[in-house]
């Protein structure tokens, strides 16, 4: 009897009502929805002028040389810093796994310290660093290496700077759970049957690494499409993204037709890379 | 892993940690730079200072602006982590008992704050929150902050739950727990480490945002994170160094309570 009523119990427990998995999911997704409709509604918008269909924003965006300097501006600054982190980060990423447990723990912490450290203190750290008369100009002259500060902030090569420093952490986490997960019985078997260090580096290790490699370098890609901090304050207004150019708009110009149709094509660009992403090498952060 | 190294010739293994050393200076030299940097005597920011003192700090601590901006950005997080910390989680539940394909997209759904460029979803609140007329206002400064920090809370959670087995709660509500009772005493406690971090993730990223509450953040409900941001773009004041010094030693902390309660080597997820 109790048997019984503990089954009917059990399976009603077991399906609970859709109505209360819904309840539970709704505040949430409402609060997403604050963030995500208007975004939205913001892209229908770009397709009209005055309440009427129009490609008018897009057009501009072909007609005026200006926006191609800056999807140009964009492209290579992204590319430059995926570039460099993915040469820089790799090799780096390994040396830690070669490490002792406990060196590796000491050197993922300093991977971490920085990624929790706030973007505006470190975008300032770099301020501080790269500008004219700042400390890497002073080191630079006391050693008698230039003659002249060279001009490091407010350029582009001061922006890739501040992206490299926010990037590597997260390019370096996933890739070393990544490399951790990879038997290292496989790279000895190479080893035992005469392989050289560099054969077994690029003939097992690197094969079996790819999928991580692939994943974080496009993550690392598509994340620097969208930044707005870090060029605009390194750029020092020498350095207009995307993004910059869409506030410019809000903002300086109130245009938001022009804003939201660059947003559009940010999005796709972005929406793009992340399919391919994840039809080249699963989800990084998964 | 050893005997691996043992292949690695001695030059190999010099020019890989050489090389790793470099980064991890690279990625230090901030943190390293501004801390000294803040206690600086000098009228002007000069590394390594010739004079120390707290005159940065007293700068600080005697601006009523400084205060207050600090006051809300504290405020702003607390409210975030409070709102995103049980949504999150009552919706990862939700999800881990929801059917595979619901679930995915719904996670998928969750994600979207995180995947689209933060300066979209920007313009897109300031753009609905003129007409709502929440600009600079405290309840839309929080929404648009829990909307960015619950992919965390759910992310965490839900893998939290997924080594977490449900026939204990439905065990506890058998026995006659009602079903919040056995969430909160069999669940709640097993997953709880995966909550906490959730709800870091959920402080830090609001504490940390700044181009969303560029547009909507102004005025009596300034965040420090804006009000840095204008400062920096203006001229380098050095208060700055002091305020970053702070918020480097609070993340440091976080960091440390971080690694205590859940084990090393866990990055913060997308």
């Amino acid at each position: 009897m109790s048997l019984r009523l503990n089954a009917r119990l059990l399976s009603a427990l077991e399906t609970r009502s859709k109505a209360e998995l819904a309840l539970m999911v709704l505040p949430s997704l409402m609060i997403v929805a604050v963030v995500i409709v208007p975004a939205i509604w913001l892209g229908f918008l770009s397709f009209s002028v005055d309440g009427m269909p129009s490609l008018a924003h897009y057009q501009r965006m072909i007609d005026n040389s200006s926006y191609a300097a800056i999807f140009l501006t964009t492209f290579q600054l992204a590319g430059l810093v995926t570039a460099i982190t993915v040469l820089v980060g790799y090799p780096a990423t390994y040396a830690i796994t070669l490490l002792p447990p406990r060196l590796s723990a000491l050197a993922l912490a300093c991977v971490a310290i920085p990624f929790w450290t706030s973007l505006l203190v470190r975008t300032y750290a770099w301020m501080v660093i790269l500008q004219r008369n700042g400390i890497l100009n002073g080191w630079l002259l006391d050693g008698g290496l230039i003659e002249r500060p060279l001009r490091m902030s407010n350029s582009f090569f001061g922006t890739t700077v501040g992206m490299v420093h926010i990037m590597l952490p997260f390019f370096i986490f996933p890739l070393y759970a990544s490399m951790r997960s990879i038997d290292g019985n496989l790279t000895r078997a190479a080893y035992s049957l005469g392989a050289t260090p560099t054969r077994a580096f690029f003939d097992v290790f690197l094969p079996l690494s790819k999928q991580g490699l692939i994943a974080g370098a496009l993550l690392t890609f598509v994340l620097c499409l969208g930044f707005y901090v870090t060029p605009q304050l390194l750029g020092g207004g020498n350095v207009t993204t995307l993004s910059i150019k869409i506030q410019q708009n809000v903002i300086v110009y109130a245009d938001w037709g022009a804003a939201s149709a660059l947003a559009v094509v940010l999005v796709v660009i972005v929406g793009l890379m992340l399919l391919a992403s994840r039809l080249l090498g699963g989800r990084a952060t998964d | 892993m050893d005997s691996t190294n043992a292949y690695l010739s001695p030059w190999r293994r010099l020019w890989l940690h050489a090389l790793l050393v470099i980064v991890l200076f690279f990625l230090l030299a901030p943190v390293l730079v501004v801390v000294p940097m803040s206690l600086s005597a000098s009228n002007y920011l000069e590394f390594p200072p010739r004079e120390w003192s707290f005159r940065w700090y007293e700068t600080f601590f005697g601006s009523s602006e400084w205060l207050q901006a600090t006051r809300n950005s504290l405020i702003v997080s607390s409210l975030t982590t409070l709102l995103a910390t049980p949504l999150g989680v009552a919706a990862a539940v939700a999800l881990s008992r929801s059917r595979i394909t619901t679930a995915q997209i719904l996670k998928g759904v969750f994600l979207l704050p995180q995947v689209v460029p933060v300066i979209i979803l920007g313009i897109g609140v300031f753009f609905l929150y003129i007409r709502l007329g929440l600009v600079n206002s405290l309840p839309g400064i929080v929404t648009a902050h829990t909307a960015l920090a619950l992919p965390f809370v759910v992310v965490t959670t839900l893998s939290g739950l997924k080594t977490f087995d449900h026939n204990l709660e439905i065990a506890a509500q058998s026995l006659g727990a009602h079903p919040v009772r056995a969430f909160l005493g069999i669940t709640l406690p097993r997953i709880k480490l995966s909550v906490l971090a959730g709800a870091l993730f959920a402080f830090i990223t609001s504490l940390d945002e700044v181009v969303i509450s560029l547009f909507i953040a102004g005025g009596d409900n300034t965040l420090l994170t804006k009000k840095m941001f204008l400062s920096l773009r203006d001229q380098l004041d050095p208060t700055i160094a002091a305020v970053s010094s702070i918020l480097i030693v609070m993340s440091i902390v976080g960091v440390f309570i971080f690694m205590v309660a859940a084990g090393t080597g866990k990055g913060r997820r997308l």
